[in-house]
């Protein structure tokens, strides 16, 4: 069939073609592996780990230095956020970051450290350079998602028990807005424009589109898969391609990734991946999308153009957290 | 919709009380100014559980159950903060004897109009027939008796705690989906092992599964853990289980603490045990991690100094659930709570990997079963490929088109 198609296509877009399933350009990808307590590093070109860094106790969210050069991971069971420099694969030295950290997000200019304390209720800023905590922000039960917006002003928190995002303005770092969103809130993102921010509801099983000036729900996406229970469809992690068209939604135990239009709010497609997705990460150009797969410990890479899984890479015990850097 | 107050906004508001204070005004002015401000006052009435369990490990804490309503306040009002919402919680501990109508009044007395119950099904039915119109809630957090979700069902209570047919169902899904199918059930002579053996013995039909024989195992009081207590059982539990049809699993149904902890390794045959002991069907455990339950278990332990039983949970759901209608809703006003708890638009995120809903017929809430074997979490029901043309969790006890429900 695959043949027959490109029989009837022009040269131009034949080689449009082959350019889009052309071998990814080099990139590394860093996979935190929750119960492997180790980071999985992957040759985006390979597609294969190339290493299996033992870090420390329950790895969760991972953020990359604005060089690359520095991979921050949060190690929840050792209260603290681990460096690991990126060329050598050591821990070069810790970050206070609070009791059980478990995501992260750095601000535009790479200068601080946002992180969300699961265990008591705090956001913590610290400032990268001086490695001390500058600020601990009171949030709702649980937080756990994190988003910055594009002009770095807003920093979001979700909280999962307390079933809210939390605006909080970084210069004061006081919380300015909280808005209500469906049961177990997991990932935040605003849209490359700043105009929306999408939070998905694990427990929910929708992922609210708020105004980001109005602090308002403008819509709730919700999803359907035939043959699915609907208590099965638990989205988390949420990115937007790089053109800003496309909301990519990792759906947990659904086993799918969601396609949406980010305009329209349409769901146009549910890609297969491997059991429990979780995080997603695009490579540096856009081309491929990363998911983890917490149970069956694997990510699956897929092709953005194609909106094609093209490949499921093993790594270690319950990936959680992705993070992909330039070489 | 109303508009949510802003944390600055609350902020300003107490600021602004504080000066009405310190001018001495008068307290009804007060009040009138704090119109947005909702406190949420819960009572939790509860009889003790027996203390002669047949293993210490079951022994329960002076703070059983309430510890996790305690927690979910301390939720509650992490999130009430952005809110302006408050809540407490009041306990009203039973000893023998107690009238439970009593101390429900007292709480009424102090504006408690939502009630957390963690008592025999025969008092829960008298307070919630003392409770009807007074616009009173009863939150259900103990009681498994399917009588209280069925012919005996009340319009006031709502059910967290799994009944005992969710319970037998869970277990059942999974005894079946393993192919145990032959069961030799053995019942205590209390009323309450007789209902969940009926519950079992409902499940065994539901589901294919054969009970072989069943058999009795009266209450002559003595042995629990007396100082020679395993030679006595080692001696009488293989003659208590001899000449039995061929069979896969025993179950036990004890709700009395009898002798089904004394089942597991005794048996006459080499077989396992489930039910009452062994693999027992739970709403929560205190092994269950899994879905960020460690999160809700750190929390507990960091409260209570101990782990998190079904009784603990039941009560930290119950609390979570009047905070979410709370939240919801802008008020604490029972009627209000319970419209949307029992609207479309209710659901907890409970830490067992799927969201819990109310069945709008009965008030009970939907829950998955754990099946623990006192050291972890052996599976989860229901069962995969056990379907429901509404929700797979309704595959899990008395259904709609069965119920004896009318609420009233």
């Amino acid at each position: 069939m695959q043949a027959a198609m490109m029989s009837r296509l022009g040269v131009a877009a034949l080689s449009m073609l082959v350019a889009t399933v052309a071998p990814a350009a080099a990139y590394t990808a860093y996979v935190s592996n929750e119960k492997g307590n180790s980071i999985s590093v992957i040759d985006t070109e390979k597609l294969e780990v190339t290493k299996t860094v033992k870090v420390g106790q329950r790895p969760r969210g991972v953020a990359l230095s604005r060089d690359g050069g520095q991979l921050f991971i949060c190690a929840g069971d050792d209260d603290a956020i681990q460096i690991l420099d990126t060329k050598s694969l050591t821990i070069v030295g810790e970050l206070p970051s609070g009791p059980d950290p478990e995501l992260l997000i750095l601000s535009p200019d790479g200068k601080l450290l946002y992180t969300s304390n699961e265990n008591d209720n705090l956001v913590t800023a610290i400032d990268v350079a001086t490695r001390k905590v500058v600020s601990e922000i009171p949030v709702g039960v649980e937080p756990e998602g994190m988003a910055l917006s594009p002009d770095g002003k807003v920093l979001v928190n979700t909280s999962e028990t307390t079933n809210m995002a939390h605006l909080i303005d970084t210069e004061t770092r006081k919380i300015f807005a909280n808005v209500l969103v469906d049961a177990r809130p997991r990932s935040a993102q605003f849209t490359a424009d700043g105009g929306e921010l999408w939070v998905s509801a694990e427990v929910g099983g929708t992922v609210s589109v708020i105004g980001a000036s109005t602090h308002k729900i403008k819509q709730k996406i919700a999803f359907e898969i035939p043959g699915l229970a609907k208590e099965a469809i638990q989205p988390v992690g949420i990115k937007f391609s790089l053109d800003g068209q496309r909301a990519f939604v990792a759906l947990g135990p659904a086993n799918r990734v969601a396609v949406i239009n980010a305009a329209t709010k349409q769901v146009e497609k549910y890609l297969l991946v491997g059991q429990r997705v979780w995080q997603l990460a695009f490579t540096p150009d856009g081309k491929y999308l990363y998911a983890t797969n917490g149970v069956s410990n694997d990510v699956s890479v897929i092709d953005v153009a194609a909106l094609k899984v093209v490949k499921s890479i093993a790594v270690g015990s319950f990936p959680w957290g992705v993070a992909i850097a330039g070489r | 919709m109303r508009r949510r107050p802003t944390l600055r906004s609350i902020m300003r508001r107490l600021v602004f009380l504080a000066s009405l204070l310190a001018l001495g005004q008068t307290a009804g002015l007060v009040a009138a100014r704090a119109d947005d401000a909702v406190e949420v006052k819960v009572g939790f009435i509860r009889a003790p559980h027996v203390r002669e369990t047949i293993s210490i490990l079951d022994i329960p804490a002076e703070d059983d159950a309430i510890a996790g309503a305690r927690l979910a306040v301390e939720d509650n009002n992490t999130t009430g903060r952005f809110l302006g919402q408050s809540f407490s919680i009041e306990d009203r501990l039973l000893k023998a004897g107690d009238d439970p109508l009593a101390a429900m009044n007292s709480l009424v007395e102090h504006g408690v109009s939502l009630l957390l119950v963690d008592l025999p099904a025969a008092q829960i039915l008298a307070l919630a027939d003392a409770a009807k119109s007074r616009n009173i809630l009863l939150f259900n957090v103990g009681a498994p008796n399917d009588s209280l979700r069925e012919e005996n069902c009340r319009a006031d209570v709502i059910h967290v705690a799994p009944s005992h047919s969710m319970l037998a169902d869970g277990l059942a899904q999974y005894l079946v989906w393993k192919q145990w199918k032959r069961w030799l059930l053995m019942k205590g002579s209390h009323s309450e092992d007789q209902l969940f053996a009926d519950a079992l013995r409902r499940s065994a039909r539901k589901f294919g599964a054969k009970i072989v024989e069943e058999r009795v195992y009266e209450d002559t009081g003595g042995g629990r853990r007396s100082d020679s207590g395993s030679v006595q059982t080692q001696r009488l539990v293989p003659v208590a289980t001899q000449s039995a049809p061929a069979y896969d699993v025993l179950v036990a149904a004890d709700e009395s603490e009898v002798f089904a902890e004394y089942l597991p390794y005794r048996t006459f045959d080499p077989r396992p045990v489930a039910g009452s002991a062994g693999l027992k069907p739970l709403s929560w455990d205190p092994t269950h991690e899994q879905w960020g339950a460690i999160q809700l278990q750190n929390r507990f332990m960091k409260l209570a100094a101990r782990r998190m039983n079904a009784r603990d949970n039941q009560a930290w759901v119950a609390m979570r659930m009047i905070g979410e209608a709370a939240t919801r809703t802008g008020s604490s006003d029972p009627k209000l709570l319970r419209e949307y708890l029992i609207g479309p638009e209710f659901s907890i995120a409970a830490f067992k990997g799927q969201k819990q809903t109310l069945r709008p017929w009965n008030l009970q809430l939907r829950q998955p079963i754990l099946l623990g074997d006192g050291r972890m979490i052996v599976s989860v029901s229901p069962q995969e490929g056990y379907l429901h043309q509404n929700s797979e969790l309704d595959t899990l006890g008395l259904d709609q088109p069965e119920t004896k429900c009318k609420l009233q």
